[in-house]
C-alpha cells in the first residue's frame, strides 16, 4: 500500500513526514527495548518458555499483581474522579495547594513511599498498631500491596478527567434540568457518559502503572511466595540468578496480560464514544 | 603518552554495600603505599551496590578492574559469562582469595526477651526471624547455609534439615529482597525476635549507631565462615593498563596495614596477629565451617538449594 492510499484526505501539510517521524520514534522508544525482550526469550525453548511462565508460584503471582492492580485501579478511578469534580466545580481556601498536593505521588521516589507507608501502617505504625487490634493486618499482606498501587496510580485517573470536566459546559446540565430530569437522572445519561472515556484511559493508566511497580511495593509487601510476591519480584529473582531468559519470560507474558487488557479497555472506551455519538446524533 | 598520564592511574573497585567504610580508609593507605614504593598516583573509584546487581553490573560492561564482592558466586558468575579472567581466580591468592572474613549472628532485642541462645530456638513456634530471600540476596545465602549446615550436623540427616530450614522460614513474617530492606525491617519497623545478620554488620550495628542500646548480639554454637572474595579482572585491567596496579591493590589486602583496618572495621582478618588486641576481642569464638566443607563449593550450593526448582523453593511449594 502506498502512502498516498493510507491517508485520508487532509488540509494539513506534511502528513509523510511526521508518519515516518511518529513511527522511527515509537520504534525507537518502545518497539527496540520490547524486542530486546522477547530476542532474549527466544533462547528458550517453546516448552521451556511454558513451563517458566505456568510454574505455580509465577501463576499465583500474576493473579496478586494484575488482581491488587485491578482493585487499586477501580479504587482511584471512583474517588479519584470525585475529587477531580471537587477540584473543578467547588472554589474554597487552599485550593491551588490541594490541587498540587495530587502531583506528589509522582514525584516521590517509590522506595520513599514504600517505607513511608510502612511505618504508618506497619504493625507498630500509628495507624497499623490500631488496625491490628481490629484484626486488620496491612503491611506485609496483599491489602499493603493494593494501598502502596492505589497510592502511586491516584494521580492518573485525577489528572485524565479534570480537564475534561473543565471543558464541560454547565449549560447541558442545566438544559437537563429544564427538561424535567432529576439530578441523578443528569449524572448518569449527560455527565458521566462524557466523562466515561477520560476516566478509562485514567484507570488503564493507573492499572498498567500497578502491574509494573515495583519499589514502593517491595517494601510494604512481606514478599512471601504464594501468598505476597508479585511478578516483578520473581523477574528480580530470576535476575539474581543469571537467568536472564527466565527473567524475560516472565516479562513477556505480562506484557502479554498488559496488552490484552489495555485492548479491552481501549475497546470499551471506542464503543462507549460511538455509543454517546449516536446518542448525540438521535438528540440532535 | 603524557607524562601526566603515565603518573596517575585509576582502578574501580567494584563492591558490595557493607564495605564502604572500609575501602575508603584502604584506598588511602594504599595510595601511599604505592607512591611511596613506585611514584606512582594510583586513584582508586569505589562502586558499591547489593552484590547481585554489582555482579550483573559487570557482566553487562561496567569497566571494573578489581571485584571484592559477598560471595564466590557472583564473581564465577562473571568469570563463565564473560571470560574476562581466568576460572580458577579463587586460587590466585592466599585464603580462597579472601583477605578477610566474617560469619553469621544473631541479633536481637535488648535483654533478649525470647530467651534465644542457639539456631534451636529460631525454629520454636512464635519466634519471628528476620531475614532476606536467599534468592535475591546474595548475603542471605549465607544465612541459609548457616542454618542447613546446623540442622544437618545436629540432627545427621539432609531430611531433618530439609524440614528445619522449613521450619525455620515459616517463621519469617516479612522476607525483603535485599539485606538492607531487612535491616530496615528489623531495625526501624521493630519487626521481628531476631535478625539474622553478618557479624560485621551486628557490630557496626551494635557498636555505632544510635540503635546501640537496643539490641544485643548472639552467638550461635556453630556458624558459617564467610569469605568475601576478591578477584582482578585481568582483561579490563590489562586493557586500562593498570594491571600491576590491581593485583598489588589486592595483594596489600593481606599486609599487616590492611589486616589492621579490616579488624577495625569488624571483619575477622586473616592474619589476626596483626590486628589490635582490642578489636580482636569483638570476635567470639565460634565453631565455622566453610562452604567447600559442607557443600562442596558454592556452584554445587547455589544448584542444589536456590536455583529454581531448589530445596529453597520446595519450602514454599502448597501442599507441603
Amino acid at each position: 500500500m502506498t502512502l498516498r492510499k493510507m491517508k485520508a484526505y487532509s488540509v494539513l501539510p506534511g502528513f509523510s513526514l511526521s508518519l515516518g517521524y511518529t513511527l522511527f520514534y515509537l520504534g525507537l522508544i518502545v518497539l527496540l527495548p520490547i524486542s530486546a525482550l522477547v530476542v532474549k526469550t527466544m533462547s528458550l525453548s517453546w516448552s521451556e518458555f511454558w513451563s517458566v511462565i505456568t510454574d505455580a508460584r509465577v501463576v499465583a503471582s500474576y493473579k496478586l499483581t494484575f488482581g491488587t492492580a485491578l482493585f487499586a485501579a477501580s479504587v482511584n478511578l471512583i474517588f479519584g474522579s470525585l475529587v477531580a469534580w471537587v477540584l473543578v466545580r467547588y472554589q474554597f481556601k487552599g485550593k491551588r495547594i490541594v490541587d498540587a498536593l495530587i502531583d506528589l505521588p509522582f514525584a516521590l521516589p517509590t522506595a520513599v513511599a514504600g517505607i513511608a507507608l510502612v511505618a504508618i501502617y506497619g504493625p507498630n505504625g500509628p495507624l497499623g498498631s490500631v488496625l491490628l487490634e481490629w484484626g486488620i493486618k496491612v503491611a506485609y499482606t496483599p491489602v499493603g500491596i493494593t494501598l502502596a498501587l492505589i497510592f502511586i496510580g491516584f494521580p492518573f485517573v485525577v489528572r485524565t478527567v479534570q480537564p475534561i470536566l473543565e471543558d464541560f459546559e454547565q449549560e447541558l446540565e442545566e438544559a437537563s434540568a429544564a427538561l424535567g430530569a432529576g439530578r441523578w437522572y443528569t449524572i448518569r445519561r449527560v455527565i458521566l457518559p462524557h466523562l466515561f472515556p477520560s476516566m478509562l484511559t485514567g484507570f488503564s493508566l493507573a492499572f498498567a502503572r500497578g502491574v509494573g511497580e515495583y519499589g514502593s511495593v517491595i517494601f510494604i509487601a512481606g514478599n512471601i511466595p504464594m501468598v505476597s510476591e508479585i511478578t516483578p519480584l520473581l523477574i528480580i529473582t530470576k535476575l539474581e540468578q543469571y537467568d536472564y531468559a527466565g527473567a524475560t519470560a516472565i516479562a513477556c507474558a505480562m506484557l502479554l496480560f498488559s496488552l490484552l487488557m489495555l485492548l479491552v479497555i481501549n475497546g470499551l472506551q471506542g464503543w462507549l464514544e460511538r455509543r454517546e455519538k449516536q446518542f448525540e446524533g438521535v438528540m440532535a | 603518552m603524557t607524562l601526566a598520564e603515565t603518573k596517575t592511574k585509576t582502578l574501580l573497585n567494584v563492591s558490595y554495600d557493607p564495605t564502604r567504610e572500609f575501602y575508603k580508609e584502604y584506598n588511602v593507605e594504599f595510595s601511599t603505599f604505592y607512591k611511596a614504593r613506585t611514584g606512582i598516583d594510583v586513584k582508586v573509584r569505589q562502586s558499591h551496590g547489593g552484590a547481585g546487581k554489582q555482579a550483573r553490573a559487570v557482566i553487562d560492561g561496567l569497566q571494573a578492574d578489581v571485584l571484592t564482592l559477598a560471595l564466590a558466586y557472583d564473581i564465577d558468575a562473571i568469570s563463565e559469562r564473560t571470560g574476562l579472567f581466568d576460572n580458577n581466580w579463587q586460587s590466585r591468592l592466599p585464603y580462597s582469595s579472601a583477605p578477610y572474613t566474617s560469619t553469621i549472628v544473631f541479633l536481637v532485642r535488648k535483654g533478649n526477651p525470647k530467651n534465644i541462645k542457639d539456631w534451636d530456638d529460631l525454629v520454636k513456634p512464635g519466634v519471628q526471624v528476620i531475614t532476606p530471600n536467599p534468592k535475591t540476596s546474595g548475603g542471605a545465602r549465607w544465612n541459609y547455609l548457616a542454618a542447613w549446615a546446623y540442622a544437618e550436623q545436629r540432627y545427621g540427616s539432609e531430611d531433618k534439615a530439609i524440614e528445619f530450614v522449613s521450619q525455620l522460614y515459616r517463621n519469617v513474617p516479612v522476607m525483603d529482597s535485599g539485606a538492607r530492606g531487612s535491616t530496615n525491617t528489623f531495625v526501624r519497623n521493630g519487626i521481628g525476635d531476631v535478625f539474622l545478620s553478618w557479624e560485621n554488620e551486628a557490630l557496626l550495628a551494635t557498636t555505632k549507631l544510635s540503635d546501640a542500646a537496643e539490641f544485643e548480639i548472639i552467638v550461635p554454637s556453630l556458624s558459617i565462615l564467610a569469605q568475601p572474595p576478591v578477584t582482578v579482572v585481568h582483561k579490563h585491567a590489562k586493557n586500562h593498563n593498570v594491571a600491576k596496579e590491581a593485583n598489588m591493590y589486592l595483594e596489600y589486602l593481606y599486609s599487616p596495614v590492611a589486616q589492621r583496618l579490616a579488624a577495625k572495621h569488624f571483619y575477622r582478618p586473616v592474619h589476626p596477629e596483626f590486628a589490635d588486641k582490642k578489636d580482636l576481642q569483638r570476635f567470639p569464638d565460634v565453631t565455622l565451617f566453610t562452604v567447600n566443607d559442607v557443600f562442596g563449593g558454592w556452584q554445587q550450593a547455589q544448584k542444589k538449594h536456590f536455583n529454581d526448582g531448589g530445596v529453597f523453593d520446595k519450602i514454599y511449594q502448597p501442599g507441603r
